[in-house]
């Protein structure tokens, strides 16, 4: 071991030979990113500059492909919409679903309460190629194929598991004393609700929000399966240049950064949020 | 369970049972009843383009998918890219952790970028890498290559699964960061401080304090990701379409097809339940840990 | 104005932790007490005997599962928290985070809709009370625990309701704190006059604030009684070692001829002693018990107890010095002038007055010779 004392101590602030590994962690940070930078940068090129084999880094920019990519023909708006509208239905509907039962396996416990929480939590684990064909023929009998309110339904089910858990952790964080010291104060369910446990846990609903929000914009499996045009969302409209129309580099690329910017923009103020949820509370 | 405020209101019990139906419900409909109707297809013989011929058809389904040799490349493709995957985001996800638990000047914004991959919707990051990364012709990959004298190499024709993994693995090593990441910061500082005073080195130390302290995190990071790795898809969808030839049709490509292009409910029911039940091995773990979890917060 | 009653008060928890399979496991048993109108009650025992599910079931966070309790004659058992005009104290204070002082006191007079001015003025007057007007626009979390503590009562306080709980309300306070709002709520209570059940674990707390005091152990009462009585006294040997500190001495003595004695001790019998050894049948030995504060280092004089041993301990506390001698098997604890001459390992004798020993049953642990008037008032379970 060579490491020198210096940057063994608490904190592990950089050392001298610290910057090395300052740099290195730099230099991956970019690496990371620079795929993204990549296709915003090409989006500001004309077709021809994107369209080269030798990158360019340095030109005028124009916002060109940006005004055609969201120009009336292009049905920007239209799959942009039906984002918009799955993925914050889906979240609404979540939480309108899981708030309530959170509330009741968090300060109500019964003897069956881990036992259907595991169950709700183990049925994210069904893929979603598992339920697919049932999924499909039903929706097709009931004309739930190619419509906003079939996909906003899926993408609830999809993050109703993840939804549950998380409310209930966060309710699960209140103290049950709070809990009683409002209704000896004379609140009833709905008050003990709406003024103490809601406003308590409004960051974690929020947080809970955002990550459902994330997850269903950025869905593409059902998208690309139950909707065609219609309900079609961001997810089917990028996947639609993923032949002939990719030759487009500039318009593609801008596609993708509307597509992406939001949530991209969304996910760097959740990622501390993201982390929770994931992993089940393993890590807070 | 601790002051459970069960019987917290002597006059009626909270409404349980009413505030958790909705929820109950909803996975039934929506995941459970569906699930069960995979099951009853795949013992019958359906097609939609002979919508008319139906009937039970025994383990028929499971024969034909047995013998079909598409379906055993799938399962190999689909093994094959779950593991080098993990191997790839667990092991850069871990070294990145750690490079990232120092501090250092614009630690948080580098941290941000590293992780923005994950943010990217799977089918957009499918196309930059198809087109603007490994295209042969104009993508970047290319250029580099050419420009230290190499011959330009036919990513998605010549290596389509190791292709894919890139893509899958430049999504998701961001996420393995930022959960061992978190991991690794909620390591008690004295516990550093005490094996360091014991005279441990470096190597020694994260050997015998912080991997076992992540040991945790890292059985979730692996599972959550083998789920996730198990049913990719849109990655797929908007580069290889699975080819070329069956090199990356993974199993839930292998369902999709099928279902949607040869119709056969049947078998890709079976298939289906086959994907079920692939799945269930790597949640059983999962889920044992999340009920263990549940128990140690139940002391609240 | 409430007066509070318990009638054979039990409470039974579904999952009781540790304690499966127990016959009686039951949290809380047998309780029964009647409160004068305006009387402060104070529950004391050791951790975990009750004291809070008593507390919870008064309030109706908890059911009873046995007995009935009535409030003003009224049975309160099917009536929710909300409805019991009742207002308490929690250990952890409870206050609502997301609200400032003002409103964790305002919230339940909100909830009643009574007209803002009302509301206003009620909680501006409980805050001069409590010293907190100062506080009002803040948030719990911008409060030290003494204000916090300040704030749980306020919000008590402006309730104006028939009965005040508080469970372990100062533990979480430092040691000098906690002697001040002893005294604040003990000056509080007589302003408002409101009954007050108060929970605590220590018994200087329970002394220095109770009108009546019941101690309790295992989920039942031991005994019911006012400070004084509790220390002169006891009715069982349990009551006499958790009242007073430095605790009671228990010396386990054989009955010989006109004495109480052992190894290292004896104690001279007089009539009222005579009486009590004869209690029920005649004993051949008995627990004595002597407070530590009732031993004095004499050197030679007739008609009083004698103990001797050899010192292993000596805390000089200030004006009092405590030593510790070993008798026979029993480390005694004598509370002495704060001057001594005397090392570990020296030889010490002490002396006491046989009229301040207390008698105790060997196998019940029962106090012997109680006058019969304060036994019957005041005495209930057997241990
Ligand atoms: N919610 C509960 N479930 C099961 N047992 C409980 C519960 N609350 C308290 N107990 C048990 O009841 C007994 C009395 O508890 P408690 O009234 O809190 O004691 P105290 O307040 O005197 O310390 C203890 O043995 C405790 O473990
Ligand atoms: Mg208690």
């Amino acid at each position: 071991m060579t490491a020198s004392n210096a940057d063994r101590t608490p904190g592990r602030k950089a050392g001298s030979g610290g910057t090395a590994l300052t740099l290195l962690a730099w230099l991956i940070g970019i690496a990371m990113f620079f795929p993204i930078f990549w296709v915003v940068l090409t989006a500001l090129k004309t077709e021809q500059t994107a369209f080269s084999m030798t990158p360019t880094f340095i030109f005028s920019p124009t916002l060109e492909s940006f005004r055609s990519a969201l120009a009336q023909g292009s049905g920007y708006w239209h799959y942009a919409l039906n984002s918009v509208i799955t993925a914050f239905g889906s979240t609404l509907v979540g939480l309108a679903l899981a708030i309530p039962a959170a509330y009741a396996m968090a300060f109500f416990p019964s003897r069956r309460t881990d036992f259907t929480l595991v169950w709700m939590v183990s049925t994210k684990f069904i893929p979603a190629v598992g339920v697919l064909i049932p999924v499909f023929l039903v929706y097709r009998s009931l004309g739930l194929i190619d419509t906003r309110l079939g996909l906003t339904m899926l993408f609830t089910a999809m993050n109703l598991p993840i939804m549950v858990w998380m409310v209930y952790s966060y309710f699960r964080d209140i103290p049950i004393d709070i809990i009683e010291a409002a209704s000896i104060d004379g609140a009833g369910t709905a008050q003990t609700m709406f003024r103490v446990i809601l406003p308590l846990a409004l960051p974690g609903l929020a947080s809970t929000g955002l990550l459902a929000l994330i997850l269903a914009w950025n869905e593409s499996f059902w998208s690309l399966t139950m909707t065609d045009y219609h309900a079609a969302t961001l997810a089917v409209y990028t996947a639609s240049f993923k032949s002939g129309e990719g030759l487009f580099w500039a318009r593609l690329s801008a596609a993708s950064v509307l597509t992406i910017a939001p949530i991209v923009v969304l996910g760097w103020f959740a990622q501390r949020q993201m982390v929770r949820g994931l992993t089940f509370g393993a890590v807070k | 369970m601790s002051a459970s405020p069960t019987d917290a209101s002597p006059g009626k019990r909270a409404p349980t049972k009413r505030l958790m139906a909705p929820s109950v419900l909803f996975l039934l409909v929506w995941m459970i009843v569906p699930l069960a109707m995979t099951l009853y297809y795949s013992f019958q013989d359906y097609n939609l383009m002979m919508p008319d011929m139906r009937g039970f058809a025994g383990g028929l389904s499971y024969e034909l998918l047995f013998t079909d040799p598409v379906f055993w490349d799938a399962l190999l493709n689909t093994l094959l890219l779950v593991a080098t995957c993990l191997l790839v985001t667990v092991v850069a996800g871990l070294a990145l952790a750690l490079l990232f638990n120092r501090t250092f000047v614009g630690r948080g914004i580098a941290r941000t970028l590293a992780i923005s991959p994950f943010f990217v919707m799977p089918v957009v990051t499918g196309l930059i890498w198809k087109y603007m990364l490994l295209d042969p012709v104009y993508g970047l990959f290319s250029w580099v290559m050419r420009s230290i004298g190499l011959e330009p190499v036919q990513w998605l024709s010549s290596y389509p699964l190791l292709s894919v993994v890139m893509m899958i693995s430049w999504e998701w090593t961001p996420f393995a960061l930022l959960i061992l990441l978190t991991g690794l910061q909620s390591l008690p500082e004295d516990q550093l401080e005490a094996v360091r005073l014991d005279g441990a080195n470096r190597w020694q130390e994260f050997r015998h304090i912080v991997l076992p302290h992540l040991g945790q995190v890292l059985y979730v990071v692996i599972m959550l990701e083998s789920i996730f790795f198990l049913t990719s898809f849109a990655e797929i969808y908007a580069t290889t379409s699975g080819g070329p030839g069956t090199a990356t049709t993974n199993l839930p490509y292998y369902i999709y097809l099928s279902a949607f292009f040869q119709y056969d409910i049947g078998l890709s029911s079976a298939a289906a339940i086959g994907a079920v039940v692939l799945a269930n091995i790597f949640a059983i773990f999962l889920i044992r840990f999340v009920a263990g979890n549940l128990n140690a917060g139940s002391q609240r | 104005m409430a007066i509070v009653e318990l009638k054979n008060v039990a409470k039974r928890y579904d999952s009781m932790p540790g304690k499966k399979g127990a016959e009686h496991a039951n949290a809380v048993e047998d309780f029964n007490l009647t409160t004068k109108d305006g009387e402060f009650v104070v529950l004391v025992g050791p951790s975990g005997c009750g004291k809070s599910t008593t507390m919870r079931m008064i309030a109706g966070l908890e059911h009873n599962t046995a007995g009935e309790i009535r409030i003003n004659g009224q049975d309160v058992s099917s009536v929710e928290p909300r409805d019991r005009d009742i207002a308490m104290v929690f250990q952890s204070y409870a206050l609502y985070p997301h609200m400032s002082v003002y409103h964790n006191m305002a919230f339940a007079l909100e909830l009643k809709k009574t007209p803002k001015e009302e509301v206003k003025q009620r909680v501006q007057e409980a805050a001069r009370i409590l010293d907190i007007e100062h506080l009002l626009d803040r948030k719990p979390r911008a409060l030290s625990g003494g204000q916090r503590q300040r704030v749980a009562l306020g919000r008590a306080l402006v309730r104006q309701p028939q009965v005040f709980l508080m469970d372990e309300p100062l533990s979480n306070l430092d040691a000098r704190l906690r002697v001040g709002m002893r005294a604040e709520i003990t000056r509080l209570h007589r302003r408002l006059g409101v009954t007050t059940f108060y929970v605590t674990h220590d018994q200087t707390e329970a002394m220095t604030m109770g009108q009546r005091i019941v101690v309790m152990r295992d989920g039942r009462i031991q005994q019911v009684d006012t400070p004084y009585n509790l220390y002169e006294r006891p009715v069982n040997r349990f009551v006499a070692g958790f009242i007073g500190t430095p605790s009671m001495n228990f010396l386990q003595a054989d009955h010989h001829g006109d004495g109480l004695g052992g190894q290292g001790f004896s104690c001279p019998l007089g009539p009222r002693l005579q009486a009590a050894l004869g209690e029920g049948g005649q004993r051949s030995s008995c627990w004595l018990g002597i407070r530590p504060e009732h031993l004095h280092q004499v050197e030679e004089s007739s008609g009083r107890g004698r103990l001797e041993g050899v010192i292993e301990v000596i805390e000089p506390l200030g004006p009092v010095t405590m030593v510790q001698v070993r008798v026979g098997d029993t480390l005694v604890t004598a509370q002495l002038a704060a001057h001594l001459d005397v090392e570990i390992g020296d030889t010490l004798g002490l002396a006491f007055d046989p009229d301040q020993v207390h008698l105790f049953d060997i196998e019940s642990d029962q106090a012997l010779g109680l006058e019969p008037d304060s036994a019957a008032s005041s005495t209930q379970a057997t241990a």
